[in-house]
């Protein structure tokens, strides 16, 4: 094979699209992965609009309750099942995790697009509820029971969906376990392994042991609403507030299969652009192990109200302000990173400073969540609301998109528009602001989340935030233009246009189908300038 | 915390505000300290002004000093939060005045123990009140926020209650934060708290009726008793089809239902439509969903009912 041209240009078949959904490549995986993430993202961020279009005024606005209360089913499904759970491991750790490692490919490469088509058919199943029936879904994302057994909707094709996405994962996990395990390049101990690839091991071994549980719970849904076997559900003798235990089991360290990728990712971005190698490297390794490990013991953060014993929420309390020790740690060392750096003021610098700052609010306003009698105040309410919008879209979100700018000229060999990049980055944030900061102060006021309609006094905040969220649409709108328009005319881009130290930047833009001519031998530090 | 007007409007607030107070200075002041740092780095360091990078690995001196410090901080407001809920665990101090709050899709009733029922949540000031909390459909959740309290009523719980003391006179929003179904945003009624006698007054009055004008209209008492019962969430008067079927020309009329599993005729009488509430699930009116409506053997009386007929022959 001819080694000095790209991976996109090796083409096993005639029909183009079959090299692409047949391909074992982990670069065409991972794209594979971008593209499909990036159909649903457009749908989600649509329905978030209307749903933000509909609280504009009091009263019916666009659309009747009903819908509404699909919408936000449907939203948050989306957004959490197909987008941000596999989103950063599947898209970037897929492309550049064998890179970084200076391997080949990952373990499993087959297993690894068997995950890919497995992802497509949950989204399959789960999209066919809305189609379905007697109208889609409309119990929330977290299907809480009994409501779940109650509604008329079309509920099995959406909890059938979410259990076949939990196998895509546990796939795609166990496939990065086993790559950094076994395929680390010659020289690359555990300890001079980059920051990302670290990230997606803690991850993978959530992926691995907490998906499970929510998909036994998912199959007792599924049983119970088949054959009335009373697990959940009063009428049948069953517990709700045990279907909320085992949920939020699951879906709380879900919460850093999410956020931990994303922290690599900063971690890369921030000493790149800072011509320094990273501050307190094993900290923040040991940040990120700590973070995976306590955050199995503080799902009950979510159930203060449920009627918990005083001695478990005392407990869970407790636990949660423990976890957010180490997500300090690792700010107070990415911000310690840039001191005496020399700092090259770039589109992903942007990202990664509004990363840091939205990732701020997100995490002190947990803080709020975590203590008790505060979060019996604003718990349910557009509080929570807000601060979830602060870590996942604020902090997932805009790790993506740093992500996405970082490694642009790596994944497609062109460069981004520069000013168009910085206009979306600032567009962005101002509206992101504005649509989620006033939620914060309803929310405080009391407003319940998943309204529909609310009390005049509480329509001030919400024009501010529907007002924000046209503006945070239009800049997404110009960050995805850009970036398409890019990848097609971009100038060309060089190997290492960041002067990055990690091993992604010693290879092609784009990589060549095996990344290597040869495997390079690691000898230094993944960050030393 | 949030507004003037609300503070102290119970025992829970003063405790509640501090721990906010408390955690969002603290979280301020981090948030905008670090936030500065981070710009005068960017600015200071930016390669224009300091080409060579300084390559520092990182320092245990300094990574035990920013573990120490938000570790002692996040105790501290550990502590608060953990403080400001105190007073409502354990159990209800003695002589609190109980009243046993009951959801369903979409409203709340009140019933105290002198056998009043309301929809509104009528409390004297000054006395502990216990909320028995009870759900009969689904997850619904009880928050006034004036009074920082909140709970949620989770169906099949019989022992589940919440307690405060309100602290001031007045009406104060009263909401389902649980999310429940199709009218959830319309699940919202009020607690109205009165003086020791005023509130007296008003719990031995028997007389009051449903509605206060008895010579209204035929039927009026029924009317009331259907919009205070929640039972216009699912019903609609218009012939327009809700969650259940519209009363609009129900009596008198021939409609087919589901008994088990065979469909017969049946024609709307005073019988079927007294069966219709309190046994709703024994007769499915073909097109509806079994299990939406439960029975209101524990809401309505037998006058009651016929109340609500009464007008229900007024709807042709
Ligand atoms: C949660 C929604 C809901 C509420 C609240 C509700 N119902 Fe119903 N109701 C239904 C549904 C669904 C049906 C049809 C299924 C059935 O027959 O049980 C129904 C059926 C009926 C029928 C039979 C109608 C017919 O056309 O044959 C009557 C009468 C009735 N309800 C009266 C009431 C009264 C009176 C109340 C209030 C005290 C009430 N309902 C509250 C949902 C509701
Ligand atoms: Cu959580
Ligand atoms: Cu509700």
């Amino acid at each position: 094979m001819n080694q000095e041209v790209s991976f996109y240009e090796v083409k096993k078949y005639k029909t183009g699209i079959l090299n692409w959904i047949l391909s074992t490549d982990h670069k065409r995986i991972g794209l594979l992965y971008l593209y499909s993430i990036l159909a649903f993202f457009i749908v989600g961020v649509c329905l978030g609009l209307a749903m933000k279009l509909e609280l504009i005024a009091p009263g019916k606005t666009i659309m009747e309750a009903q819908t509404y209360n699909a919408v936000f089913t449907f939203h948050g499904i989306i957004m959490i099942f197909l987008i941000i759970i596999p989103g950063l491991p599947a898209v970037f750790g897929n492309f550049l995790l064998p890179i970084m490692i200076g391997a080949k490919d990952v373990a499993f490469p087959k297993l690894n697009l068997l995950s890919w088509w497995i992802y497509v058919l949950g989204a399959v199943v789960a999209l066919m509820s809305q189609f379905m029936g007697d109208g889609p879904p409309d119990t929330g994302w977290t299907f809480y029971a009994p409501y779940s057994f109650k509604t008329s909707t079309t509920m099995l094709p959406a909890i059938i969906g979410a259990f076949i996405l939990g196998f895509s994962s546990i796939l795609t996990g166990l496939n990065f376990i086993v790559t950094i395990h076994r395929m680390r390049a010659p020289g690359m101990t555990w300890l001079k392994m980059p920051l990302f690839p670290w990230s997606l091991y803690a991850t993978g071994w959530i992926q691995l042991l907490s998906t499970p549980i929510v998909g036994i719970t998912l199959l007792m849904v599924v049983a119970e609403r088949t054959m009335n076997i009373g697990f959940f559900d009063p009428a049948l003798g069953g517990d709700p507030v045990l279907y909320q235990h085992l949920f939020w089991i699951y879906s709380h360290p879900a919460v850093y299969i999410m956020i931990l990728p994303a922290m690599g990712t900063i971690s890369e971005i921030i000493p790149t652009f800072s011509q320094k190698t990273i501050f307190g490297y094993k900290a923040v390794v040991a940040s990120t192990l700590l973070i995976a490990f306590v955050g199995y013991f503080v799902w009950g953060h979510h159930m203060y109200t449920a009627g918990m014993s005083d001695t478990a929420v005392w407990l869970f309390s407790l636990m949660t302000f423990l976890v957010a020790i180490p997500s300090a740690v690792k700010v107070f060392n990415w911000i310690a990173t840039m001191y005496k750096g020399s700092i090259n003021l770039k589109v992903p610098l942007y990202w990664a400073l509004g990363f840091l700052f939205l990732f701020m609010v997100g995490g002190l306003t947990g803080l709020v969540l975590g203590a008790v009698a505060t979060d019996v105040q604003v718990h349910d309410t557009a509080f929570v609301v807000a601060h979830f919008h602060f870590v996942m879209f604020g902090g997932v979100g805009t790790a993506f998109f740093g992500a996405m700018h970082y490694w642009f000229p790596k994944m497609y060999g062109k460069m981004y528009d520069e000013s168009w990049a910085k206009v979306g980055f600032y567009t962005f944030i101002v509206g992101f602001l504005l649509l989620y900061m006033p939620m914060f102060w309803l929310g405080m006021y009391g407003m319940p989340r998943r309204y529909y309609d609310y009390l005049e006094q509480f329509h001030g905040g919400n024009i501010i935030s529907s007002f924000g969220a046209l503006v945070l649409v239009a800049g997404l709108a110009i960050i995805i233009i850009n970036l398409v328009t890019s990848a097609r005319k971009g100038k060309k881009a060089e190997k290492d246009p960041w002067h990055g130290k990690t091993l992604e930047w010693q290879v092609d833009s784009p990589p060549t189908l095996e990344n290597f001519d040869t495997i390079p031998v690691v000898e230094k530090g993944p960050y030393e300038y | 915390m949030i507004n003037r007007e609300m503070i102290d409007a119970s025992n829970l607030v003063a405790g509640v505000d501090k721990a906010f107070w408390i955690i969002l200075s603290i979280s301020f002041l981090f948030l905008i300290g670090l936030t500065i740092v981070m710009l005068y780095f960017v600015y200071k360091y930016n390669k224009k002004r300091h080409p060579k990078a300084v390559q520092i690995d990182g320092s245990v001196k300094l990574e035990i000093i920013w573990t120490g410090i938000p570790l002692i901080l996040v105790m501290l407001m550990f502590y608060y939060g953990w403080k400001g809920y105190k007073p409502v665990t354990g159990p209800a101090p003695d002589g609190a005045m109980e009243i046993t709050a009951v959801a369903r899709m979409w409203n709340f009733q009140f019933q105290y123990e002198n056998g009043k029922r309301t929809d509104t949540l009528y409390i004297p000031k000054d006395r502990p009140v216990k909320l028995n909390l009870k759900a009969l459909d689904v997850i619904h959740g009880l928050s006034i926020p004036a009074f920082r309290v909140k709970s949620d009523m989770v169906p099949g719980r019989k022992d589940h209650s919440t307690w405060f003391i309100p602290q001031k006179e007045g009406k104060f929003d009263l909401f389902c934060t649980e999310y429940c179904g199709l009218n959830h945003s319309y699940m919202y009624t009020a607690a109205v708290v009165m003086p020791q006698e005023k509130f007296d007054k008003w719990y031995k009055d028997k007389s009051a009726a449903p509605v206060a004008d008895k010579a209204a209209k035929p039927g009026a008492q029924g009317l009331a008793l259907l919009q205070k019962t929640g039972c216009v969430a699912c019903h609609s008067f218009n012939g327009t089809k809700l969650i259940g079927p519209t009363f609009k020309g129900i009596y008198g009329a021939k409609h087919v239902v589901k008994r088990g599993k065979e469909e017969v005729e049946i024609t709307v009488d005073d019988e079927y439509i007294r069966k219709s509430i309190m046994d709703p699930n024994a007769e499915i009116v073909k097109g509806y969903k079994k299990g939406l409506m439960l029975s209101y053997k524990e809401q309505l009386t037998d006058k009651d009912v016929d109340l609500i007929i009464e007008y229900l022959k007024t709807l042709k």
